[in-house]
C-alpha cells in the first residue's frame, strides 16, 4: 500500500533564500510523525506546502499515491489545525466544526451526527451552543482539532497548536492527543520546536535543520544515537567540550585542560578538532572500581539545581574551570551531597560520542 | 466611595447630558409642538392633524419621502459595492506598512469642504465641463451633452461625499480579521466564493452595519449634493422641508416634515437590522 504522504525532491525558494531544500521521505498511515526543528528551519514552510498554501519551486507531493503538488487546498484530503487556531468568531462550536462538512455537502441530520460524535471523542459534548470566547485555552483547542478530524482526513497536520497553553495544561495536551491519535488512527503530522512535545507523542521524529532533514528515527533512537552533531546538540540536554585527537583507533582525545578520555565517533571525520558529547544522565558517581571500559575523572560540585527528579549538578572537572551539568539519580543516595565537595565520577567509552568540530 | 463615584460620573455626564437636552431634546419639542399647531379659518392658531395629514393626501409628498428613502438605500448599497474592495484591498492585499499610508490618501479628499467637492463634480460633468470639452474635440461627440441634473448623476455625487464613512469602519472591522482565518475556511473545503459570504463578509459585519447606517442617514438628510446636482427635479425630501419653511414660510409644516422624516428614517434603520440580524449596540461599539 502506497504511504499516506510521499515527498520527492520537495525543494522551496524564496527569492535568496531555499526554505525546504531538496527532501524525499514518506509517512506511514496510522502513525505520528512529527518534525522537530528550530525556529527558522522551514518546517512550517513544508507544512505549508503539504496543506497547499505554497507551492514548491520543485518537486513532487503525494498523497495516497496521488500526485497533489498542484491541488488547491480546498480539494485536498488533508487538513490543517493552524498555531493560533483560526477557529472562527462568529460561530458557535457546532457551527465551526460544521463548517468543513456544510461544504461537502453532508445532509443536516448526517452533520449533527458526526458532530456529536466528534464532540464526545474530545470530551466536550454538551458544548454545541457555546461561543468560541466562552471557552478555555485547551477547550479552543479540542474544538479545533475536531473541526479538522471531523473531515476524516488522510493526513492531519498540526502546527505547533500547543504553544499558546500553559505547562500544565500542554503536558496534560500532549497525554490527550497521543490518546486521540491512536484513539482515531488518522496519520498525524506534529510540526513542532519543543523536543519534548516530539519525543513524547510521536512514533517517528524528523529533526529539520537549515531546510533538511538531519534524522528521521523513533525517539528513542533519535535521543540515544544521535546521528548529527545537530541532532546530539538539539535533542535533548547535553555537555559539549571542545577536543582534540590524541590517537584514531582506539579513539582518543584531550580537552583544552588536559584531560584525556577515551570515545565513540559518530560519522566521518577529517582534522582532529571534534566535540564530544556527554549526557548528564551518563555521568556515574562513585564508579565501581571493576567497571570497564571508563573514563574516570573527578568532579568538584559548584552548585545543586534542585528540581524534584530532575535535580542536577553543576560540577568542574578536575582543577580546571569547565562546568559539567550531571543529573543525579533518582535514590538518595546522593542527597548528602554538598557545595564544594569532591566525588569520583565515569563515563563509559559509549556515551562520549565524538562528532566533527561545528563552527564556533 | 459610592458617593464619590456617583460625583465622578455626574461631572463627565454634564457635557453630553446639556447636549443632549439644550441642542435636541429642547429644539425638538418646540419643533414637536410646532408641527401640532395650525391656523384655522378665521386665522387662530389651534391644535390640529392637518400638517400631518397633509404628507399622506398629498400624492407629491409621500411620493418625494418614498423616492428619497429608496434612493439613500441604493446610495447606501452602492457605497458598499464601491468600498468593500477599496478596504479589503488596503488591508487584506497591499503590505501592513501601507495601510497607514493608503487610508490616509483616501481621507485627503475630505479634507476639502463637501461644497467644493461637488462643485468639482460640476466643472467635469456640465455642458461647458471638462469631459464634454474633452469628447467634442476628440471628436467622439458631435455636440456638448448635459451630464449634470439627473438622478444617475445625483446618485453619483452622494456615493462619492459619503464614501469615507463607509471606507473607515469597513478597513477597521477588516483589520482585525486574521488571515489565518480566511486559510483556514480555504483549508477545510471552501471556495473563494464561501470564504467571501460565510467568513469575510460576516466578520466584517459589525463594520458595514454601522457604515451603512452612517451613509444612509447622511444620504437621506443631504441637501447639497442632491440640490446642486440634481437640479431642479431632483425632488429631495430635505428641499420639500427646506420650502415649507423658507419658500411658503410654513414653519408648521416644515417642522411636521422634519418629524416624519426622523420617524421613517429610524423605522427604515430598525427594519434593516431586524432582516440582517444585527444588534446596533455591536454595531457602533
Amino acid at each position: 500500500m502506497a504511504p499516506v504522504l510521499d515527498i520527492q525532491n520537495l525543494r522551496k525558494q524564496f527569492a535568496d533564500f531555499i526554505a525546504v531544500n531538496t527532501l524525499n521521505f514518506q509517512v506511514e498511515d496510522g502513525s505520528f510523525f512529527s518534525i522537530l526543528g528550530p525556529s527558522g528551519c522551514g518546517k512550517t514552510t513544508l507544512l505549508r506546502m503539504i496543506a497547499g498554501f505554497l507551492e514548491p519551486s520543485e518537486g513532487k507531493l503525494l498523497i495516497r499515491g496521488e500526485d497533489m503538488t498542484r491541488v488547491p487546498p480546498n480539494r485536498r484530503p488533508v487538513n490543517l489545525v493552524f498555531q493560533n487556531l483560526a477557529l472562527f468568531p462568529m460561530m458557535n462550536v457546532h457551527e465551526n466544526i460544521a463548517f468543513g462538512l456544510k461544504r461537502q455537502g453532508v445532509a443536516a441530520g448526517e452533520i449533527t451526527r458526526r458532530v456529536g460524535a466528534l464532540l464526545e471523542r474530545v470530551h466536550l459534548s454538551g458544548y454545541d451552543k457555546k461561543d468560541i470566547s466562552q471557552l478555555s485555552g485547551g477547550q479552543k483547542q479540542r474544538v479545533a482539532i475536531a473541526r479538522s478530524l471531523v473531515l476524516e482526513p488522510s493526513l492531519l497536520l498540526l502546527d505547533e497548536p500547543l504553544g499558546a497553553l500553559d505547562l500544565k495544561l500542554r503536558e496534560q495536551m500532549k497525554i490527550e492527543l497521543k490518546k486521540l491519535q491512536a484513539d482515531v488512527g488518522t496519520t498525524f503530522m506534529y510540526i513542532t520546536h519543543d523536543q519534548s512535545e516530539a519525543l513524547v507523542m510521536s512514533d517517528r521524529v524528523a529533526v529539520m535543520n537549515r531546510g533538511q532533514f538531519e534524522q528521521i528515527d523513533t525517539p528513542r533512537n533519535l535521543y540515544s544515537n544521535p546521528a548529527t552533531r545537530f541532532v546530539a546538540g538539539f535533542v535533548g540536554e547535553t555537555n559539549i567540550l571542545p577536543v582534540k585527537v590524541i590517537s584514531k583507533a582506539p579513539l582518543k582525545v584531550q580537552t583544552a585542560f588536559g584531560l584525556e578520555l577515551s570515545g565513540t565517533h559518530v560519522g566521518n571525520f577529517q582534522g582532529d578538532l571534534l566535540d564530544l558529547f556527554i549526557r548528564p544522565e551518563s555521568i556515574i558517581l562513585d564508579p565501581a572500581d571493576t567497571m570497564e571500559d571508563i573514563n574516570r575523572f573527578s568532579l568538584t560540585v559548584r552548585n545543586i539545581l534542585f528540581d524534584g527528579s530532575n535535580t542536577k549538578l553543576l560540577a568542574t572537572v578536575g582543577t580546571s574551570d569547565y562546568e559539567l551539568t550531571v543529573a543525579l539519580p533518582q535514590n538518595q543516595q546522593f542527597a548528602h551531597i554538598d557545595k564544594g565537595d569532591t566525588v569520583q565520577a565515569g563515563v563509559h567509552v559509549d556515551s562520549c560520542r565524538c562528532y566533527a568540530g561545528g563552527e564556533r | 466611595m459610592k458617593k464619590q463615584f456617583r460625583l465622578g460620573l455626574f461631572i463627565f455626564l454634564t457635557p453630553v447630558l446639556l447636549w443632549l437636552i439644550l441642542l435636541i431634546v429642547i429644539p425638538h419639542i418646540e419643533l414637536l409642538l410646532m408641527s401640532l399647531h395650525g391656523k384655522d379659518d378665521m386665522g387662530n392658531t389651534v391644535w390640529t392633524f392637518a400638517n400631518y395629514r397633509h404628507f399622506f393626501t398629498e400624492e407629491i409628498y409621500w411620493y418625494t419621502f418614498v423616492r428619497t428613502a429608496f434612493y439613500a438605500i441604493t446610495v447606501t448599497i452602492l457605497t458598499f459595492l464601491v468600498t468593500f474592495p477599496v478596504a479589503f484591498y488596503i488591508t487584506k492585499v497591499v503590505s501592513p506598512r501601507f495601510t497607514g499610508f493608503l487610508t490616509i490618501l483616501l481621507l485627503m479628499p475630505f479634507w476639502v469642504s463637501e461644497l467644493v467637492r461637488v462643485y468639482g463634480w460640476m466643472i467635469l460633468l456640465r455642458e461647458s465641463g471638462v469631459i464634454n470639452h474633452l469628447l467634442t474635440s476628440s471628436g467622439l461627440l458631435a455636440a456638448p451633452v448635459e451630464m449634470l441634473y439627473n438622478d444617475a448623476s445625483m446618485l453619483m455625487g452622494l456615493v462619492y461625499t459619503s464614501m469615507l464613512f463607509m471606507v473607515v469602519p469597513l478597513i477597521s472591522s477588516l483589520e482585525g480579521l486574521d488571515d489565518s482565518l480566511i486559510e483556514a475556511a480555504h483549508d477545510l473545503g471552501a471556495s473563494p466564493f464561501t470564504i467571501f459570504f460565510r467568513i469575510i463578509i460576516p466578520y466584517a459585519a459589525p463594520g458595514i452595519t454601522s457604515g451603512s447606517i452612517v451613509v444612509f442617514m447622511l444620504a437621506l438628510g443631504n441637501y447639497l449634493t442632491p440640490t446642486l446636482m440634481g437640479g431642479k427635479n431632483s425632488l429631495w425630501f430635505t428641499e420639500q422641508i427646506y420650502n415649507e419653511f423658507i419658500a411658503s414660510f410654513n414653519w408648521n409644516q416644515g417642522a411636521a416634515f422634519g418629524f416624519l422624516l426622523l420617524l421613517l428614517s429610524s423605522l427604515i434603520i430598525w427594519g434593516a437590522l431586524k432582516l440582517s440580524r444585527q444588534e446596533l449596540g455591536r454595531a457602533l461599539s
